[in-house]
C-alpha cells in the first residue's frame, strides 16, 4: 500500500459543529473519495447532500443515480475506472443493493457504502433509530463471504472511520460498510478535521509491472493482487461468475473453493490488523459490556451506575464489528462471570458472541424493538444479572 | 519437425478478429445459428475501422447470452450482473471519462431487468453505446417470454402464446432522450458495422438495436426453422427507413422489420451538461476530479526543487 | 452539566436555537456539546424539541435525563415538557404564547416578550434569537460573545446585524429578569 497525504482540497480542517451524516461525506472527501452515486433515504441523505454541495468546489462528482441498485453498479464501475467510490443508504437502500455487494466481493472492488440505519423490518419507522442491518451486511448477499464493517458513536468517529474505512478497503479490495444509525447521523457535536498533512490516507496498490504479466487477481497471498484502471492497457476482465486469476470465469469446484478461500482468508487471517475496538475497565471487571455504535454511549451510563453500585463491570466498545475480534472476546470470556450485548435489534451480534464465547460465561441478550435506545436502566439489570 | 496446427489452433493465429478476441476463450458458448456472434464481428470489424485507442476501450455487460460478450472481447471489460450493465458503464464513463465504454445486452437483461437504468442512461444522455441484441427470448435460462417478444408468440413461460404487448426498443430509447437510434438484423452486418462505427463516434447516449434469432428456442419453439430461415426472413421483410417516424417501427410476430438510422441528433452528454454548468456557477477554479496524487507529488517535488534552487 | 431543552411548534427555530447554542459551546467556550432532536412526523408542525448537553467532560449518554433549562415556545411543548423540568429547573417561554399553568413555585419562571422585541426589530422571525439572548443572560451556560461568534453560518448573512441586535435585545433583558429575581419580584415588561 502508497500512504500519501491527503489531497488538502478535500480537507476542510479546523473545528465544526457538525451531524454524523455530515462528518461521513467530509471523511470521505479527506480520504480522497471523489465520486458519489447515491439515491435519497431517511436517515442518510444528508451524507448525500453533503456531498453534492462540496463535490464541484474540490474536483469530484455527485450523481444522483435511479435507484440504489444503480448506485452501486455505478461504484463498481467508478472503482474500476479508478477513482475512490463511496455510496449511502438506510434499510430498504440496503436491501436493494444487496446483489451488487455480492459482486464487489467478488470482483474485489474496494468502495465504502455508509448504512444509516433506521427501524425495520420494510419501511418501519423511517425517521427512527435502530441497528437492526448489522447480521444483514454480514449475511445480506448469496454465498459465503467476508466483509468488513465499522461502527462509530459519534459525529467525529463518523469522520475518523470514514477515512479508515477507505484506507481499509483499499488494502483489502473489499467493500468497506460503516454502520451508523439514525442518532449518531443526526446528532451534532464537534468535528474536528485535522490539516491535510496530518490525515494518512492509504492508495490502492496499482500495479506497475509488464502488460502481459498482469493479474487482477491473486489467490495465494493474505492480501490481493494489485489493482489497474480503465484505459491504461491492461485489458482486464472481471465478472461474478467463479473465475481464474485472469478474471476469466471458470466453473470449476477446485477453482471455486480456491477463490473462496481467498475471498475470506484475506480477512480473516487479518482480524487482528483489521479489527479495533475501546476498551474501558477490563482490568478488574467481573462482567463485561460489549456493545457498539450509539448503544455504547447508553451503555456508558449504564457502566458508571453499576460501578457506582459497586459492581466491577468493564466495557468493550467495537469500532470493527465484522469481522468479530474472536481471541479478544475468548480471552474476557474466560476471566468474567457474564457478558452483556444490548444493541437496538433483537439480537444479533449476541448470536456471535454467544457462539464465541462457548459457554465460558453467561451471555446476556439486551435486545430492542428499534425506534429509540435502551433505558439505561435495562442495560443496568442485565449487568446485575451476569454478575450474579 | 513441428506438429501440424489443428482447426482450433489455426483459428486462434489466423482469425482476422484476433486483435480484438481474447482467442484462449474459444471456442464461445453460442449456438450454431445465434445472432450474438455476427454482431461482436461487426462490433470488431467497426473498431478496428475506428481511429479509437484500443486501450481506451470498454467493454461491459450484463447476464444472458449477449451478457457473455464482455468476456471474449480483448478490452478492459466487466461482466456484471442481471441489468445492471448500464450502471457500472455509467460509473466507468463518469470515473474515467477518456474511455469510449460500449454496453453490449440482451432483450431481457436490457429492457426488462435492467429497464429503468436503460431509461435513465438515455434521459441523461450518458455518453455511452448500447448495442442491444434482441432475440425475443431469454436464451441462457431457456426460452422465456421477454419484454420485447411479440404477441402471440410462443415462449416457455407463455406456452399458449403470448397475451402482453412487447416494448419497441426504438421508440423507447427515443422517448427517453437517446441522441442515437438505430436498427438492423444480424443479417445486415455492414448496416451494423457502419452503425456501430456512427454511434462510436457520436457524442452522447447511442442505441443500436440488432434483431438477431435464437434457433435453439425461440425459432425452434416457433417453428420457424432454422438460423438460414431466420436470415431468409430478415431478407425478405426488412426494409430500411432512416429517420422513420419511430412510434411506427414496431415488430409483430414475424411481420416486416423496418430497420436503419431513426434519430441522430445532438445535445450536450450528462458530462457536457455537469462540466459546462460548474464552469458557469463556479467559475474557472472548477476542475472535475482537479489533479491526481501522482500529480500533486510531483508538483510538490518540482516546487521544493524550484526552492533549493532559489537558495 | 447542563441539560436543556428547547421547544416549541415547526417553523419557530428551536433546532436552529440549539444549534448555535451548540456550536457556541464547543467551538468557542471549549465545552463539549451534544445535540439531538427529534425528527420525523413529530418535527412537522406540532410539538417540535431539540436536546442539547453542555459538559466539561466528554459526554456519552447524549439525552436529557432531568433537564434544568426548559426553553417553551407554544403552549403545546409547555404542556409536553413542564412536568419533566427539574425542581428549581429555569423555565424561559414566550409570554405572549404560553400561559404557564403549573406549580409556580417549582421552577424558575422567566418570561420574555421574544415576538414582539423581534417586531420591534422588523420581523417576528428574530424572535428566537431574542431567546436566545434572554437564555444566555439568564444561565449562563454559554457566553455571549461564543454566541455571536457562532451565529455566522446559521443565520443568513444579510440579516446577521439584526440577529444580533435581537440577542443584545434580549440578553439585555435577561440581566434585568435576573436582577429583578434577586430583588424578589418577577420580571414584568
Amino acid at each position: 500500500m502508497r500512504k500519501v497525504a491527503a489531497d488538502p482540497k478535500g480537507v476542510d480542517s479546523g473545528s465544526h459543529f457538525m451531524d454524523g451524516d455530515h462528518a461521513l461525506a467530509e471523511g470521505a472527501l479527506a480520504a480522497g473519495c471523489r465520486f458519489f452515486a447515491g439515491y435519497p433515504i431517511t436517515p442518510s441523505t444528508e451524507v448525500a447532500e453533503r456531498f453534492a454541495e462540496r463535490c464541484p468546489h474540490v474536483g469530484g462528482l455527485f450523481i444522483q443515480m435511479e435507484d440504489e441498485i444503480a448506485s452501486i453498479a455505478a461504484l463498481i464501475g467508478g472503482a474500476w475506472g479508478g477513482q475512490k467510490v463511496m455510496t449511502v443508504t438506510s434499510g430498504p437502500g440496503f436491501s436493494l443493493m444487496m446483489e451488487n455487494i455480492g459482486l464487489a466481493v467478488m470482483t474485489e472492488t474496494p468502495m465504502v457504502i455508509c448504512n444509516v440505519q433506521r427501524c425495520g423490518p420494510s419501511t418501519g419507522l423511517p425517521t427512527l433509530t435502530a441497528q437492526q442491518d448489522m447480521m444483514q451486511v454480514r449475511w445480506g448477499s448469496q454465498g459465503d463471504y467476508r466483509i468488513i464493517a465499522l461502527s462509530p458513536d459519534s459525529p467525529q468517529e463518523c469522520f475518523d472511520l470514514a477515512i479508515e474505512a477507505f484506507n481499509l478497503s483499499e488494502t483489502y479490495r473489499v467493500p468497506v460498510f460503516i454502520m451508523t444509525d439514525e442518532t449518531v447521523g443526526h446528532m451534532h457535536e464537534k468535528v474536528v478535521v485535522p490539516p491535510a498533512e496530518q490525515i494518512e490516507v492509504l492508495d490502492r496498490n496499482w500495479y506497475t509491472g509488464p502488460k502481459e504479466d498482469y493479474r487482477p487477481y491473486d489467490f495465494t497471498g493474505n492480501l490481493p493482487a494489485p489493482m489497474v484502471k480503465a484505459g491504461d492497457g491492461y485489458r482486464f476482465h472481471t465478472t461474478g461468475l467463479t473465475h481464474d486469476e485472469r478474471g476469466y470465469p471458470a466453473g470449476s469446484v477446485e477453482v471455486h473453493k480456491k477463490l473462496l478461500d481467498h475471498l475470506i482468508g484475506k480477512i480473516d487471517n487479518n482480524v487482528d490488523k483489521i479489527s479495533k475496538t475501546e476498551d474501558s475497565g477490563l482490568g478488574d471487571a467481573e462482567v463485561v459490556v460489549i456493545s457498539y455504535g450509539i448503544t455504547s454511549r447508553i451503555a456508558a451510563k449504564a457502566i458508571a451506575d453499576g460501578r457506582k453500585a459497586g459492581i466491577k463491570v468493564g466495557a468493550m466498545r467495537l469500532i470493527t464489528v465484522w469481522p468479530l475480534c474472536e481471541n479478544r472476546i475468548r480471552e474476557i470470556a474466560s476471566k468474567v462471570k457474564g457478558i452483556v450485548v444490548p444493541e437496538i435489534n433483537m439480537g444479533q451480534v449476541v448470536l456471535e458472541v454467544e457462539r464465541v464465547v462457548g459457554g465460558r460465561c453467561k451471555v446476556i441478550s439486551v435486545p430492542h424493538a428499534g425506534g429509540a435506545v435502551h433505558d439505561p436502566e435495562v442495560i443496568l439489570d442485565a449487568i446485575k444479572e451476569a454478575v450474579k | 519437425m513441428n506438429a501440424p496446427m489443428t482447426d482450433e489452433e489455426r483459428f486462434r493465429k489466423e482469425n482476422p478478429m484476433s486483435e480484438f478476441l481474447r482467442m484462449e476463450r474459444m471456442p464461445h458458448i453460442w449456438c450454431p445459428g445465434c445472432g450474438i456472434g455476427t454482431v461482436v464481428n461487426s462490433f470488431a470489424e467497426a473498431l478496428k475501422k475506428s481511429d479509437l485507442d484500443m486501450d481506451k476501450v470498454a467493454v461491459v455487460s450484463g447476464i444472458g447470452c449477449t451478457g457473455r460478450v464482455a468476456g471474449y472481447m480483448k478490452f478492459d471489460s466487466l461482466h456484471t450482473t442481471h441489468g445492471r450493465a448500464i450502471p457500472v458503464a455509467t460509473g466507468l464513463k463518469l470515473a474515467n471519462p477518456d474511455m469510449k465504454v460500449v454496453v453490449v445486452s440482451g432483450d431481457g437483461d436490457l429492457t426488462g431487468i435492467g429497464g429503468n437504468h436503460f431509461i435513465h442512461a438515455a434521459r441523461r444522455n450518458m455518453d455511452i453505446t448500447v448495442i442491444c441484441v434482441n432475440n425475443f427470448t431469454y436464451g441462457m435460462t431457456g426460452g422465456q417470454v421477454t419484454p420485447t417478444t411479440p404477441t402471440k408468440a410462443n415462449a416457455s413461460t407463455t406456452p399458449y402464446g403470448n397475451y402482453e404487448y412487447p416494448f419497441s426498443l426504438p421508440f423507447l430509447a427515443d422517448a427517453c432522450g437517446a441522441t442515437y437510434v438505430a436498427r438492423w438484423t444480424s443479417l445486415h452486418a455492414r448496416n451494423i458495422t457502419n452503425s456501430i462505427s456512427e454511434a462510436l463516434k457520436h457524442k452522447g447516449f447511442s442505441f443500436i438495436e440488432v434483431i438477431t434469432p435464437c434457433t435453439t428456442l425461440y425459432a425452434r419453439r416457433n417453428r420457424l426453422g432454422d438460423g438460414l430461415d431466420a436470415l431468409q426472413y430478415y431478407h425478405d421483410d426488412s426494409e430500411i427507413v432512416h429517420g422513420a417516424d419511430t412510434r411506427e417501427v414496431d415488430i409483430e410476430f414475424q411481420s416486416k422489420i423496418k430497420m436503419g438510422t431513426f434519430v441522430h441528433r445532438e445535445k450536450p452528454t450528462y458530462l457536457e451538461a455537469v462540466n459546462t454548468h460548474y464552469a458557469n456557477v463556479i467559475g474557472d477554479e472548477y476542475q472535475l476530479y482537479g489533479k491526481t496524487t501522482p500529480e500533486r507529488e510531483a508538483e510538490k517535488k518540482a516546487q521544493e526543487q524550484a526552492n533549493q534552487g532559489s537558495k | 452539566m447542563w441539560e436543556i431543552r428547547f421547544s416549541g411548534f415547526g417553523g419557530q427555530g428551536i433546532v436552529r436555537c440549539a444549534l448555535i447554542t451548540g456550536k457556541a459551546c464547543s467551538l468557542y467556550d471549549d465545552k463539549f456539546s451534544t445535540m439531538t432532536q427529534s425528527f420525523g412526523p413529530e418535527a412537522r408542525g406540532g410539538a417540535c424539541s431539540s436536546q442539547l448537553l453542555v459538559s466539561d467532560e466528554r459526554i456519552a449518554y447524549p439525552y436529557v435525563t432531568v433537564p434544568g433549562v426548559l426553553i417553551a415556545l407554544s403552549q403545546e411543548a409547555y404542556a409536553k415538557y413542564e412536568p419533566e423540568l427539574g425542581d428549581g429547573g429555569i423555565l424561559i417561554i414566550e409570554e405572549e404564547l404560553v400561559k404557564p399553568t403549573g406549580d409556580a413555585n417549582r421552577v424558575r419562571l422567566f418570561p420574555v416578550p421574544a415576538t414582539r422585541f423581534a417586531e420591534e426589530l422588523g420581523n417576528r422571525l428574530f424572535a428566537n434569537l431574542v431567546v436566545l439572548g434572554f437564555f444566555s443572560a439568564i444561565t449562563k451556560a454559554v457566553s455571549a460573545d461564543a454566541m455571536k461568534k457562532a451565529l455566522p453560518g446559521l443565520v443568513p448573512d444579510r440579516f446577521l446585524k439584526v440577529n444580533m441586535q435581537a440577542f443584545d435585545k434580549g440578553y439585555d433583558y435577561g440581566l434585568k429578569a435576573l436582577e429583578a429575581e434577586g430583588k424578589g419580584s418577577g420580571a414584568s415588561s
